[in-house]
């Protein structure tokens, strides 16, 4: 990279993409052809960069030769990509947007298995803020009028959060239960 | 088996993913759902989604099955449910280039784009302009246009960027929405602004003077928007670039005025853009460095990590203007976030006194095998850089460095320490002993072959010339035990090196040799074998020639001439002499020494400019039978810059012959120029055999025509002339809109500058990496000597930089450096004269009012000699 200055340009964004706690893709956007062209290079770069930032929650990196800006929310990490010679304050503001956007989409419950049960809605936000590399949208409020997606049609009501707690209690025991199992069994060998 | 899945969920947490065990030919099958009356608008839905999903995963869709889901979708647009419809331009979006036939959906995408839902309209556009090619957007181009205007602020942006977009495709219709965009400029809006902004200066951006307009009329006029305001001092900055305009210019008190904005977005892309201009003094500086100053203290990691790294940047060229953020680049070191941390020391190392380096290195240290590959480059930059500043530091380095070789760590990373480690040697001999021994201790466990190889290159080029050089032997041996073929066969190069240089070791040496002669590789036992029977005549000459300063042909050229050899069988054995010569590779001076830059191209093995002129060349038939070419020189430039005709002349030098290249540019667009031809009138008994003229030369399509010159073969010492030049054509006038030319021209002339041949165009830099053996290989038979007095010239440096560029010949040695403060030096050069005869010149110089020149030349030749003296003179 030398001083050269940049060719002025709207095409900000390189990529953008959502990975779960294990680096698996959610969701990935490159909007640049040339840019990890193949699917096998793409899931490459994205593992390369989970295992190096998932660890510390440091919001920016430099890696292969990209201006990586990031977010985590308890099971769910999300990234914004653009060239070396970018300006690292509007890729934050691309991160913030989307971050913001699917929080409030997601009445601020952005962990993995809310985001999978409105991915369309994810999907929509995704595009609203982002078109082919140009930043469509930053003001999160914006991209919710537009995107107007009712979240979730049944939101959970207290009967159903008591329902899905007994369920979840009921897993538990389960796996308590088959854990002892399997240490006995280890101990007997 | 149920249990077992149902356990494998619960372990993943609890974001299982409903959509982990999707299968595209169940999906598939379900889309036939689509089909179905009425329209169920959540689960098609949910199918919608997992096409899309699977899409995103990678997950591959033959033309036929993308196709028949694509058609199947199309039914949903009778469905109302909004995002259902939003959904579908998602669809038809990520198909666009794996279904057929997308276009019919134009009708019902044009229906959305302008109907009353204003919250179809916007995603519609998008979707229609990704599925639209050229033919159709003319159909479309008018309510593009309209939707330009729109009020609303999403459809607006949407019509903006799309066109952004199609710019690529069809500039010409695109082009014809100017007024449309420019209006939607002043939308108050400000994403329609900075998409406005972005799609005009997309449009304008070959036409510097409607730029400079447009960004007059929104400077003044003021835009809401931070990003836009980004966009135009991005503007600003290239137009400063390509104008040169001072710094008095409205444009860079533009971005200035920039540094006051209230957006840190704006403030940073402004202080960054006066960071990287180039030639900019300490004075203009001053404010950027400011504001990133500021923001090394921000809260923000984004913030911070964007002011050190641009702080960085300037600190490489003006270290004395960041001194002042030092106490804040002390307050990141311990930074939680590694790349800030290391971005503030390295800036440190560079601002910093030479009193600091002990601390920041001891700091570096103690988090160096925490951060990535790339910043660990960016640390060894640093040191690199410091050693050069601070010669004495080059002990606390070189530990550190051997530190860091022993880590963990990749390729590049190991390959920048190896390199920065190379540099200290060859810059201080003092350092050379515990280099080379770090550097031995390293490739005892080294995984990469390519610097294992550079390496023992190395240690057989200065070792030997240590005063113990016996003890790198076990080393290289060790290599010839223990490693893959290329790394054997480059130790035992080495090897022969020390053999060659050493007589006490000449013994031992040969029994190795011996051994290696066992090798199970064909390449290691060749190289052993050849060089055990040149070691064993003990003849200084020959040790030279075939050890020390090995073959200094192109290898392209090699191959090339060899094949030749082969297709026309002859009684002849084939001579070296007509091989063309590598261009010595011109030692770049790393000046550059960027931060985190590290270039993804791979390396490859281009084919030197020469070779490229070779065959070019070759492809005239007027040009046949010249033999091989031998030198090719930089372009000269024959006119001045921005005149009507631009020409730069290339001399291309033969055996006995020269090649005069002229490449000719036509900047007047109403012109066509044929048979361009450049008339030569030599001073000198040259004769001009013959002119090939180019053809054609419309507007701004470079074009070449050759003129070929038989050197004088009476006279060998006539080697400079100076050519007058006429360049003559026939002209046709052309309409400048269509660019037809006229039937009937006339023939004009152009009068050209003089050009020179001079005597560095018949030698051939070629280096020789032991000058001392090349030079006892030539021997004293032929030698000259004179001596000179340069009364002009005032400094050694300067008399050392006039040498080398007026003989055109290769500095070994690294004696083109002098050492600071002394009053003599010794410059050696080396080169091959034209027809094939070595030469080597030794001047030592000395320093007294001017400077005094004691030349020697030896050369295999003795009018070589005779010229080079007689040229000097």
């Amino acid at each position: 990279m030398d001083s050269a200055a940049v060719e002025p340009s709207l095409y900000t964004v390189k990529a953008v993409f959502i990975l779960d706690n294990d680096g698996n893709r959610l969701l990935s956007k490159y909007y640049d052809p040339e840019l990890y062209p193949s699917m096998k290079e793409q899931k490459n770069f994205e593992t390369n960069i989970f295992n190096k930032t998932h660890k510390a929650d440091n919001e920016i990196s430099f890696l292969e030769g990209m201006t990586i800006v990031y977010k985590s929310s308890i099971d769910l990490f999300f990234y914004v990509v653009g060239s070396a010679q970018e300006n690292e304050l509007m890729l934050m503001a691309v991160l913030n947007c989307l971050f913001e956007s699917l929080s409030q989409m997601l009445r601020k419950n952005v962990e993995k298995r809310t985001l999978l049960d409105n991915m369309d809605g994810v999907f929509l936000v995704v595009d609203e803020i982002i078109d082919g590399g140009v930043i469509l949208e930053s003001d999160p409020q914006q991209v919710i009028e537009k995107v107007n997606y009712r979240a979730d049609d049944n939101p959970l009501s207290e009967q159903s959060v008591a329902q899905h707690i007994t369920e979840k209690l009921a897993l538990t025991s389960n796996v308590l239960q088959s854990a002892k199992e399997q240490i006995k069994w280890s101990i007997l060998k | 088996m149920i249990k077992k899945f149902d356990k494998k969920d619960e372990e993943s947490g609890s974001g299982s993913n409903p959509f982990q065990h999707l299968e595209k030919s169940a999906v598939l099958q379900e889309a036939r759902l689509f089909n179905e009356t009425p329209i169920n608008p959540r689960k098609c839905l949910h199918i919608l989604t997992k096409i899309i999903y699977l899409l995103n995963q990678g997950e591959h869709f033959g033309t036929t099955e993308a196709t028949e889901a694509f058609f199947a979708m199309t039914r949903l647009f009778q469905s109302n449910d909004q995002t259902l419809r939003r959904m579908c331009y998602l669809t038809i979006k990520e198909m666009a280039n794996i279904s057929e036939d997308v276009i019919i959906v134009t009708s019902s995408l044009t229906k959305d784009m302008t109907g009353k839902e204003d919250v179809y309209r916007g995603p519609a556009i998008r979707a229609l302009c990704r599925i639209t090619d050229t033919t159709m957007l003319q159909a479309i181009e008018r309510y593009m246009k309209q939707a330009i205007v729109d009020k609303v602020p999403s459809v607006s942006s949407s019509a903006l960027v799309s066109s952004l977009h199609m710019v690529k495709m069809s500039f010409d219709v695109v082009k014809r929405w100017v007024n449309e965009a420019q209006e939607a400029a002043s939308s108050d809006n400000i994403m329609v602004q900075y998409h406005a902004l972005g799609l005009l200066y997309h449009l304008r951006k070959n036409d510097r003077l409607a730029v400079t307009k447009m960004l007059n009329k929104f400077t003044k006029s003021g835009l809401k928007s931070p990003f836009a305001y980004c966009m135009m001092i991005r503007i600003a900055s290239k137009l400063l670039e390509e104008t040169e305009a001072g710094h008095d210019s409205p444009m860079f008190d533009f971005i200035e005025s920039c540094l006051r904005n209230k957006h840190e977005m704006v403030v940073y892309e402004a202080a960054s853009a006066i960071v990287h201009m180039p030639n900019c003094t300490a004075r203009e500086l001053a404010p950027a460095v400011s504001v990133l100053q500021l923001f090394c203290s921000s809260p923000k990691a984004a913030l911070r990590y964007a002011a050190v790294r641009t702080l960085n940047k300037v600190a490489m060229k003006h270290p004395s203007a960041v001194t002042a953020c030092n106490l804040d680049l002390e307050n990141l070191i311990t930074d939680s976030n590694r790349s800030i941390a290391t971005l503030a020391i390295t800036t440190l190392l560079k601002t910093g006194s030479e009193s600091s380096v002990d601390r920041l290195m001891k700091q570096i240290s103690s988090f160096v095998s925490e951060i990535s590959d790339e910043f660990k480059v960016v640390v060894v930059q640093a040191i690199s850089a410091l050693c050069q500043k601070y010669p004495r530091k080059h002990s606390v380095m070189m530990s550190f460095l051997s530190n860091m070789l022993r880590d963990d760590g990749g390729f590049e990373y190991k390959r920048a320490i190896v390199d920065c480690i190379i540099s200290i040697i060859e810059e201080n001999p003092e350092s050379k002993e515990t280099g080379l021994a770090h550097l031995c201790e390293f490739i005892e466990d080294c995984e990469h072959t390519v610097l294992a190889t550079k390496i023992l290159h190395m240690l057989g080029k200065e070792g030997p010339r240590t005063p113990t050089p016996s003890k790198y032997i076990r080393f290289i041996f060790n290599r010839v035990v223990l490693e893959s073929e290329a790394v054997r066969a480059a130790a035992v190069s080495a090897l022969a090196k020390f053999g060659a240089q050493n007589d006490d070791l000449l013994p031992s040496v040969l029994v190795l040799m011996q051994r290696c002669m066992m090798d199970s590789d064909d390449e290691v036992r060749d190289r052993a074998t050849f060089y055990m029977n040149v070691l064993q005549q003990k003849q200084k000459a020959l040790n030279a020639a075939y050890i020390f300063n090995g073959l200094s042909v192109s290898v392209p050229g090699l191959e090339k001439t060899l094949h030749q050899y082969t297709l026309e069988p002859s009684e002849k054995p084939f001579d070296m002499k007509t091989v063309p010569l590598a261009t010595a590779p011109i030692t770049e001076q790393k000046t550059e020494i960027a931060p985190v830059a590290t270039s993804k191209l791979p390396e490859r093995l281009a084919p030197s400019r020469q070779d490229i002129y070779q065959e070019q060349l070759a492809a005239i038939p007027e040009f046949q039978g010249l033999g091989p070419l031998f030198k090719s020189s930089e372009p000269v430039q024959l006119t001045e810059a921005e005149t009507e005709y631009v020409v730069r002349c290339i001399k291309h030098t033969f055996a006995n012959h020269m090649i005069f290249q002229f490449d000719c540019t036509n900047t007047l667009n109403d012109q066509l120029l044929q048979r361009v031809q450049v008339q030569m009138e030599p001073s000198e008994s040259y004769e001009v055999l013959h002119n090939v003229p180019a053809p054609n030369l419309p507007y701004s399509q470079p074009n070449s025509c050759y003129s070929l010159v038989r050197l004088p073969e009476d006279d060998p010492t006539a080697v400079s002339c100076t050519f007058s030049c006429t360049m003559k054509y026939l002209v046709r006038d052309c309409d400048p809109n269509t660019g037809d030319p006229e039937d009937d021209g006339y023939d004009d002339e152009y009068v050209l500058e003089d050009l020179e041949v001079t005597v560095a165009d018949h030698i051939q830099k070629v280096l020789k990496p032991n000058f001392g053996a090349a030079w006892e290989e030539i021997g004293d038979e032929l030698e000259k000597e004179e001596t000179f007095a340069l009364a002009t010239v005032r400094t050694l440096d300067e008399a050392v930089n006039n040498i080398i560029s007026f003989l055109g010949m290769q500095p070994c040695e690294r004696s083109d450096k002098v050492p600071e403060n002394k009053n003599s030096h010794v410059l050696f050069l080396a080169g091959v004269f034209r027809g094939g005869h070595d030469v080597l010149v030794r001047a030592r110089l000395a320093l007294a009012d001017g400077v005094t020149m004691q030349v020697t030349v030896r050369s295999t030749d003795e009018n070589v000699v005779d010229v080079i003296l007689a040229s000097v003179g």
